[in-house]
């Protein structure tokens, strides 16, 4: 197991995409960000409070569970449902920016692509990732990456938020558990 | 799990995590497009062999909000109404290739006979057998309590909830008893001696006569229906008598506690046991009751359904 990311790095990466975020966008305005549950929505909170200092302006900050939409829901057994909120101005003409912390297969965004289009119709939708690690298995790219690791499907990458997992950090695990 | 029968097959935790999917799914039910693909290409049978409204069109709405398809079939029209057994009825919607079934039955135990059986594979819910059990109708009741008075998550330790009028014959009591107690509530019932069913004594609530008593001391007032169908005994001397004593009015309705919220499981008999001002009233919940019963269903056939199932599944993964 080694460390990919320590916890100074995914606080410039996350810094970084909030500028890259508000200069793509002119601004802040338009701007809605949603986290994808569980950890994307721990990202969605530290860039908009990032946006806050730099901008000095509130973002409409939302969670968005896309359980329901997934397309391998047979294969598994059930999973829990996690909170979707949706920012009472809506989506409709903004610019939303989705917030996950992997970007593997990108099914999980073509999920989130068809959640959106049940709540309204966004202006744009962009995409922001703490780490991109390759292997796509749809035509899903991200707008905004905090850092392109390049994996083989045997290991697995495992992201630790001070939130949720007491630390900051980001595993790149192999399988076996020899690094 | 794989059927929904009876609550006495629930856990604290498996009935907490169907409680939580319904809030998930209320959020579905209040959004401007009320689909999600989840249940695309599985069929769902509405069998539903005695008359129902609420229940059978509330299956239905989740079933559709999940874009399962649904084929309703009531004994009136079908036929059942030929003397078709049940086995027979079963095997022709093994046939027709259905995922899950959703049984109302005026016998009771008939939910657990199908689940039982080796004419059909998919799921069974149970939506109401005889006097037994309808175990969604409960936990909607809780859905209900929960959002009303405990803050919309969480169990329903502390509060007390009473169940007033026909236990005997009331499916939705039996389920009722069975989850508000499961979830950390205390349960009272509130009845007429006749209207007691026997053995009463063991199970886990408290019993009074008194509705006057009583009201001012519950979070939560659940009205039953006095099933006159079912009325085929001298229980009571005379509905008037019954309204007097057991009927929820308007007098009855200023001593209740503040917050205390009015249920009713539907149909009302108005005037018999809850007068139309009780029942229209600001503390009534009876019409969110319909509303919560959509998203408690779409929940249970979420997880009975979307999901792979294992041999041992558990609810939550």
């Amino acid at each position: 197991m080694s460390v990919a990311l320590p916890a100074a790095d995914i606080t410039r990466a996350l810094m970084r995409i909030s500028h890259e975020i508000l200069e793509r966008n002119s601004g802040s305005q338009s701007l809605v960000l949603l986290g994808i549950p569980t950890r994307g929505v721990h990202l969605a909170q530290r860039i908009a409070s990032n946006i806050a200092t730099i901008e000095s302006a509130t973002v409409p900050l939302g969670t968005l569970d896309i359980t329901l939409h997934r397309d391998d829901l047979r294969m598994q057994p059930p999973r829990a449902l996690m909170p979707t909120n949706i920012p009472s101005v809506g989506i409709d003409g903004r610019d939303v920016v989705l917030i996950d912390d992997v970007l593997f297969s990108g099914r999980t965004i073509r999920a989130a692509l068809d959640a959106l289009g049940e709540i309204g119709r966004p202006k744009s939708v962009q995409l922001a990732v703490l780490v991109d690690r390759g292997h796509r298995q749809l035509p899903i790219r991200p707008d905004f990456v905090g850092k392109n690791l390049p994996t083989s499907l045997t290991q697995s990458i495992k992201v630790h938020l001070m939130e949720m997992d007491g630390c900051d950090e980001v595993l790149l695990e192999s399988q076996g558990g020899a690094s | 799990m794989k059927h929904l029968l009876s609550i006495a097959d629930l856990t604290p935790t498996s009935a907490m995590s169907i409680l939580d999917t319904a809030q998930e799914m209320s959020r579905v039910s209040a959004s401007s497009v009320k689909k999600l693909p989840t249940l695309r290409g599985r069929t769902i049978v509405n069998l539903f062999l005695e008359d129902s409204t609420r229940t059978r069109i509330s299956f239905e709405a989740a079933a559709k909000r999940l874009s399962a398809d649904v084929i309703n079939f009531s004994a009136k029209g079908s036929s059942v109404s030929k003397g078709e057994s049940l086995k027979d009825t079963a095997q022709t919607l093994q046939a027709m290739g259905a995922d899950a079934v959703i049984i109302r039955h005026s016998a009771s135990g008939a939910a657990q006979w199908l689940a039982d059986s080796e004419w059909m594979s998919g799921s069974v819910i149970n939506a109401g057998d005889g006097t037994h059990e309808h175990p969604t109708q409960a936990l909607l009741d809780a859905f209900t309590i929960r959002k009303h008075l405990g803050g919309g998550t969480g169990d329903l330790r502390g509060l007390q909830v009473a169940i007033v009028g026909d236990i005997l014959h009331s499916r939705v009591a039996r389920s009722n008893v069975q989850l508000l107690t499961l979830l950390g509530a205390q349960v009272i019932l509130v009845a007429p001696p006749t209207l007691l069913p026997v053995g009463v004594e063991s199970w886990p609530v408290q019993i009074s006569y008194d509705l006057d008593a009583v009201l001012p001391i519950v979070d939560a007032v659940m009205m039953l229906r006095v099933q006159l169908e079912r009325m085929n005994d001298f229980f009571f001397p005379n509905p008037r008598e019954y309204s007097h004593f057991f009927g929820l009015n308007r007098d009855r309705l200023r001593t209740l506690k503040s917050g205390a919220i009015i249920m009713h499981p539907g149909p009302m008999n108005r005037g018999l046991e809850i007068t139309a001002d009780c029942a229209d009233s600001a503390r009534s919940v009876i019409v969110e009751q319909v509303t919560n019963g959509v998203s408690v269903r779409m929940a249970v056939l979420y997880l009975l359904l979307a999901g792979l199932q294992e041999e041992e599944p558990s609810v939550n993964s």
